[in-house]
């Protein structure tokens, strides 16, 4: 008969380097906060992790947890990997990260109001007029117009990482449609089935109510004189990337999922085709980029859309949130300006920081960035899924000629950041334990307040030494614990 | 309900209601065949084609095999059966959420059976349909997989709208395809009057009965001797059994009603006035007064009824008009 040992975690790979380690702090300093994780870990016969681990892999497959990975065969749906070791935030740095998205989020829901009116901050030359207007995601469509509660970014989800000291900062803000956070409520269900021991030992703050907040959060949007708002999500659809969480979100808030063709606009009042007749609709969540939302206003060949959905926005009969145009305040050129942005408005100093950002369209930024091509990470401003990115440690030669000639030609498309070795945390491989970077993307509602479920999607970069967390670039995620104490 | 949920489960429902037609005639037309000579070939299969309705561009020519490989698996001919169940799943698949997943899971499994890359090779195909028992493995795997679908959907989905139009769906397939099956045969049947058939008669009648799996349960109400007349009386006006055409319109009549309770409203007019109207043809016709008449016009009057139907669906739940839609 074969008798299960308990026995610790393998760690032999687990070697430190100059990146901050989430569960070290040194050699054999195991941080407060993982002693149960590993305690827990070690009692588990090994047997046991194997088969918990593959009832994980079974519940993922049967939910159907899959995103499609663009420009390879048609239909290439892959389960989203995962990590079974959780990744803990203790209370006092949630803290931190709270009241800092909280003041980011503030600050550049109030920019956005002002460069679509008055434009006070262009005005007093804080941030240059031409970055703003020569960005792509400028939508002239919105100058003047009054949304409801004067909120632009309903839905966020900021991307952080920690610097070797261990501090949070923000590498990018993402206010169009982010997404992954079905992928946050959908890890946190299947770890508490694997480990509910562990679950209750730590202390961890829930997330389930994101779903309830998000529904407060469009309803409080809803327009004026509408008290029973008919809410819907917009999407593109079962061939996007995202359908699965359209769906599950939809699911989860009991609002109906809708694509473009299922809307239709009259008299500037937009109404969903049911078998009972047309009904109107009051708030839309959507799913859909700017550009493919409404071909009369935007693209034109947009099969996506609603015709006339921008003018019923314009007349106020219809919420859309996010609203039109808020990539302009997460345009990564721009980015380099939040910090400024957030003093303007404020008056105060900014509790979470940027990375440091050349801007190329900056002479002496650019040549400096054209020098140390090998050292940085240079990134397109319009793109976003670690498409269109230049990691300069890991590029051949070839590779840095041809961004260096990109840089030349377009200097406003691009900017350029040093490689940061981004924190580490603990994931298992076969039976122990090795490091991988990570990040953190916290969700942020914003409706008659700003709120934030205590954790976020923490991607993972599965592969040993990469940098890149992207889901479509072999990224995968982990729970996020944050712990009450 | 979106009115794209319920075009997607209607047609789902009804493309699933093909493919397991289509299959059981295919099986029982190749199990015919064993046992006739090779003359009558010709004419089987012309009126297999005619009774799924296929254009007359696609002729038989002379290899029952080579036919029944394109009917089953060439997913570029639409009313093959792999066309068929491809098309089933992408409507399902559009509405993921509307649908339970068992549901998904057993329509999901099918398709993956069907679409496995070695069918889609035509060597594979060939072995698979000249294998000493033929492809009647297959066959009947399709059509296990469609009756399970069918039990699963009434088992674990909510018997509410949704569920209605697939009702209304598989039965209006159902009745076009059994009129359609009827008219095919109608020289077979109502040209002879004569008492008795000889014994490849009695094997086409049978093969009849069987495309609609009414075999055993026409024997139950006329034992087994097989006379036109009977034949015909019971695939139309039999209130009971659920291939018939009176208990398919039926069937979808009363889903119809349902559905219409749910989404409310006076606003169906036409649409209870012209599915009333052929359910009670059928359930007020005796089938000596249909065969004093022209039977084949009775049975093309069916299916064009059935067609007004669909339009009058569409009409009131799917493609208004937007300006009717706002002034009702």
């Amino acid at each position: 008969m074969e008798i299960f040992e308990p026995h610790k975690p393998n760690l032999d790979d687990y070697l430190l380097d100059n990146a901050y380690d989430e569960m070290f702090a040194g050699p054999d300093q195991l941080r407060s906060h993982y002693q149960v994780l590993m305690e827990q870990f070690s009692a588990l016969p090994r047997a046991e992790v194997e088969r918990r681990k593959q009832a994980a892999d079974i519940s993922f497959l049967n939910q159907g947890i899959t995103f499609t990975v663009y420009g390879r065969d048609e239909g290439t749906e892959k389960i989203f990997p995962y990590d079974l070791l959780p990744r803990m935030i203790t209370a006092a740095e949630w803290c931190v990260v709270e009241k800092g998205l909280t003041q980011r989020i503030t600050a550049l829901n109030l920019f956005l109001k002002d460069i679509y009116n008055e434009g006070r901050i262009l005005a007093d030359g804080v941030v240059p007029r031409e970055l703003v207007y020569s960005c792509k995601q400028f939508r002239r469509h919105m100058i003047g117009l009054q949304v409801p509660r004067n909120v632009y970014i309903a839905v966020t989800g900021t991307d952080l990482i920690r610097l070797e000291n261990g501090e949070f900062v923000v590498l990018e803000d993402n206010l169009r449609v982010p997404s992954g956070v079905s992928y946050m409520l959908t890890n946190r269900r299947v770890m508490k089935r694997i480990f509910p021991q562990m679950f209750r030992r730590y202390n961890v703050r829930p997330i389930e109510q994101y779903t309830q907040l998000l529904l407060g959060t469009l309803r409080s949007l809803a327009p004026e004189g509408r008290p029973e708002p008919n809410i819907v999500l917009l999407s593109p659809g079962v061939f996007n990337s995202a359908y699965y969480e359209h769906a599950y979100l939809a699911r989860q808030m009991g609002i109906e999922l809708v694509e473009g063709r299922d809307l239709v606009t009259h008299d500037n009042v937009v109404y969903m085709r049911t078998t009972s007749g047309l009904r109107r609709v009051d708030v839309i969540y959507r799913r859909v980029d700017d550009d493919f939302i409404d071909p009369m206003s935007f693209r034109g060949d947009s099969m996506l859309g609603v015709a006339g959905l921008f003018n019923a926005y314009r007349a106020g009969n219809v919420t859309l949130a996010n609203a039109f145009g808020t990539g302009v305040a997460d345009d990564k050129a721009l980015y380099a300006y939040v910090p400024a942005i957030i003093k303007y408005y404020l008056s105060e100093e900014p509790v979470l920081k940027n990375v440091e950002t050349y801007l190329c369209a900056r002479a002496n930024e650019r040549s400096h960035v054209l020098a140390n091509l090998d050292k940085m990470v240079v990134k397109a401003v319009g793109e976003s899924g670690g498409y269109g990115m230049l990691i300069g440690p890991q590029s051949t030669q070839a590779q840095r000629e041809d961004f260096a000639r990109k840089i030349e030609a377009d200097p406003r498309n691009y900017i350029a950041q040093p490689t940061i070795q981004f924190s580490r945390a603990p994931c298992l491989f076969g039976d122990g334990f090795e490091p991988r970077h990570v990040d953190l993307r916290p969700y942020v509602l914003y409706g008659d307040k700003v709120s934030i479920v205590p954790g976020g999607l923490t991607r993972v970069a599965l592969k040993k030494g990469s940098l890149v967390v992207n889901s479509s670039q072999g990224g995968g995620s982990k729970d996020t614990w944050v712990l009450s104490q | 309900m979106l009115s794209r949920v319920a075009d997607s489960l209607y047609w789902m429902s009804r493309y699933l209601e093909r493919a397991e037609h289509t299959t059981r005639l295919l099986d029982v037309n190749l199990n015919l065949m064993l046992d006739e000579p090779q003359t009558s070939a010709d004419r089987r299969w012309q009126r297999v084609l005619q009774a799924l309705g296929i254009p007359r561009t696609t002729k038989f020519e002379g290899d029952a095999f080579a036919l029944v490989r394109q009917l089953t698996f060439d997913a570029t001919m639409r009313a093959s059966v792999l066309a068929c169940i491809i098309a089933a799943r992408e409507n399902a698949r559009h509405v993921r959420e509307q649908i339970s997943t068992e549901m998904w899971q057993r329509l999901n499994s099918l398709y993956l059976q069907v679409t496995r890359p070695e069918m889609q090779s035509d060597m594979h195909a060939e072995a698979l349909l000249e294998q000493s028992e033929g492809p009647t493995e297959f066959l009947q795997q399709v059509m296990e997989g469609v009756h399970q679908f069918q039990g699963v959907t009434d088992s674990t989905m909510s018997h509410g709208e949704g569920w209605q139009f697939i009702q209304v769906g598989r039965y209006m397939e159902r009745a076009s395809a059994t009129a359609m099956l009827l008219e095919a045969y109608q020289t077979e049947l109502w040209t002879k009057q004569d008492a008795l058939p000889d014994s490849n008669e009695y094997l086409e009648w049978m093969g009849l009965l069987r495309s609609a799996t009414a075999f055993e349960a026409y024997c139950k109400v006329y034992t087994a001797d097989l006379a036109p007349d009977w034949i015909l009386e019971f695939l139309l006006l039999d209130p009971d059994f659920p291939h018939s055409l009176r208990f398919s319109i039926d069937a979808m009549q009363h889903a119809l009603e349902a559905v219409q309770d749910v989404s409310g409203g006076t606003r169906s007019d036409k649409l209870g006035r012209i599915s009333g109207r052929l359910r009670a043809t059928l359930s007020y016709s005796s089938v000596e007064e249909i065969m004093s008449g022209d039977v084949v016009m009775y049975l093309r009057e069916i299916q064009m009824q059935c067609r007004e139907i669909h339009n009058a669906i569409y009409e009131l739940y799917v493609d208004y008009s937007i300006q009717a839609a706002l002034a009702g």
